[in-house]
């Protein structure tokens, strides 16, 4: 009787998923795999590819050092102004990515700034771009990790804490070991966030070869001197390194 | 025992108005009421975990009302028993234990004693995944015991699980009450649990508990 219903619907859904898989599929006929090769072993493309990884390792790790405890609180507390502090955690989200790397790059030019940067220098450097790629991925990650919490029910940490748990030992013996998998899918949404991360990083980190090169700049910077069969190669690189970090995440989901 | 001397509570329309009663020690006390009454408030409110606006809780002749959750010498048995999701039942009856530090001497034989008086020493090395309604709720149990409380709550404790099974843990609970000499408050819906278990009937309505003649 529904039957016109869901074959509408799946066909809304095929159309779609065609539509990506024709674009997947063109960038990857687009050069040969000899080209591709020669372009990912090239020594620019092998230290963007090293300070990718680098850098979203860090902004990850990062990520669900604030995720956690951010998630948890927004997750077990109610609060005057909760809500005010909830669409705040998602500033980064909604910015535009531009915005963010330019409000770091003014930041950094503050009196508060400029004595951060005497510790460590973040503006133009390395650390700027986990910096950078850490502001972003922060936010999906916190988003994740309140996801996460609002589905584990707060019964056994109240029976932790009537067996002679303080609540944070409660949280640390029950609720985080539970947490697990949530943790793992929030640093690695958190990772994927990071490896596509372009605009802040090129705003506040610059776009320095051999310097501040991560792989989406590399994209760019192929892309602004007509060599697309280098971006494609990079992208191609970019597309295998997230679909690996969605099947991980995936399969880290299956087994929770 | 356990003593509430003008409990008070509130929070939006609902609310707990100078709540007294007193449970004897060694008494099972069965407390009724409709959904939505505050029965799972007050119990929180004897656990420490919600605290009262006004009055007092008193766990065998001790004030408690200021005392933390776990220093009030009570075992609290919820509504679904809220297993510890990643431990073993072994770990999850030795777990009082371990947070108060004892030995692992102490805690193995306590483990397997209440495994065994709980009937669930085939169950040790099992997670919680996979667990029947009433395995849950006599992990529970051996749980909340471990640390020998003085004073045991348990949130309709037999809500989730069959007609057969129930009658199993009523059986189970009135054993454990007189072998552990133990104080039980008891939330629940149902008049047959009340009847099979209490010494004394509580009825929480118009915001107030009473006695009722048993």
């Amino acid at each position: 009787m529904h039957r016109p219903f869901w074959i509408a619907l799946s066909l809304i859904c095929a159309a779609y998923l065609l539509f990506w898989g024709f674009m997947l599929g063109a960038t990857a006929t687009y050069t040969s795999p000899t080209e591709i090769w020669s372009v990912l072993i090239s020594k620019e493309i092998r230290y963007a590819t090293g300070l990718s990884l680098i850098t979203c390792t860090i902004a990850a790790i990062g990520s669900l050092f604030v995720a956690v405890p951010i998630g948890y609180l927004m997750s077990r507390t109610r609060f005057w102004g909760r809500s005010m502090i909830d669409a705040a955690l998602d500033i980064p989200i909604v910015l535009p990515p531009m915005v963010v790397g330019l409000c770091l790059l003014i930041f950094f030019q503050t009196p508060f700034g400029q004595g951060i940067e005497k510790l460590i220098p973040f503006t133009y450097t390395v650390a700027g771009v986990a910096l950078a790629q850490f502001v972003i991925a922060a936010a999906f990650a916190i988003r994740t990790m309140r996801g996460v919490f609002d589905h584990l029910s707060a019964r056994p940490e109240d029976v932790a804490m009537t067996l002679g748990c303080s609540r944070a030992q409660a949280v640390w013996h029950v609720t985080l070991p539970a947490a697990r998998r949530g943790m793992f899918a929030a640093a690695s949404v958190a990772w994927a966030r990071s490896l596509g991360e372009f605009g802040p990083v090129l705003v506040f980190a610059g776009a320095t070869r051999m310097k501040t090169e991560v792989l989406p700049t590399s994209v760019w910077l192929a892309w602004s001197v007509g060599e697309l069969e280098q971006g494609v190669a990079v992208s191609l690189l970019m597309i295998a390194l997230s679909m690996a970090v969605l099947i991980a995440i995936r399969l880290s989901g299956e087994r929770a | 025992m356990i003593r509430l001397q003008n409990i008070s509570w509130k929070a939006g329309a609902f609310a707990l108005e100078n709540v007294s009663f007193e449970v004897p020690a060694g008494s099972y006390a069965v407390l009724m009421g409709r959904t939505g009454t505050g029965k799972t408030s007050l119990i929180e409110i004897i656990c420490g975990l919600r605290p009262p606006h006004s009055g007092q809780v008193w766990l065998n002749d001790r004030n408690v009302t200021n005392t933390p959750p776990g220093s009030r010498g009570l075992g609290f048995v919820p509504q679904d028993g809220a297993l510890f999701p990643t431990m073993s039942v072994a770990d999850q009856i030795g777990f009082a234990l371990r947070i108060q530090k004892a030995s692992p001497e102490v805690i193995v034989s306590t483990t397997k004693e209440l495994a065994a008086e709980m009937n669930i020493t085939h169950l040790l090395d099992r997670k919680p995944t996979g667990l029947s309604g009433g395995e849950k709720q006599r992990v529970a149990l051996a749980r909340a015991l471990a640390s020998k409380p003085a004073v045991l709550l348990l949130d309709e404790p037999l809500a989730a699980v069959d007609e057969e099974t129930q009658s199993d843990l009523i059986q189970l609970l009135k054993r454990t009450q007189q072998q552990h000499q133990i104080t039980v408050l008891h939330v629940t819906h149902s008049r047959r649990e009340a009847n099979a278990l209490a010494d004394l009937h509580l009825r929480l309505e118009n915001h107030m508990v009473r006695i009722e003649p048993s």
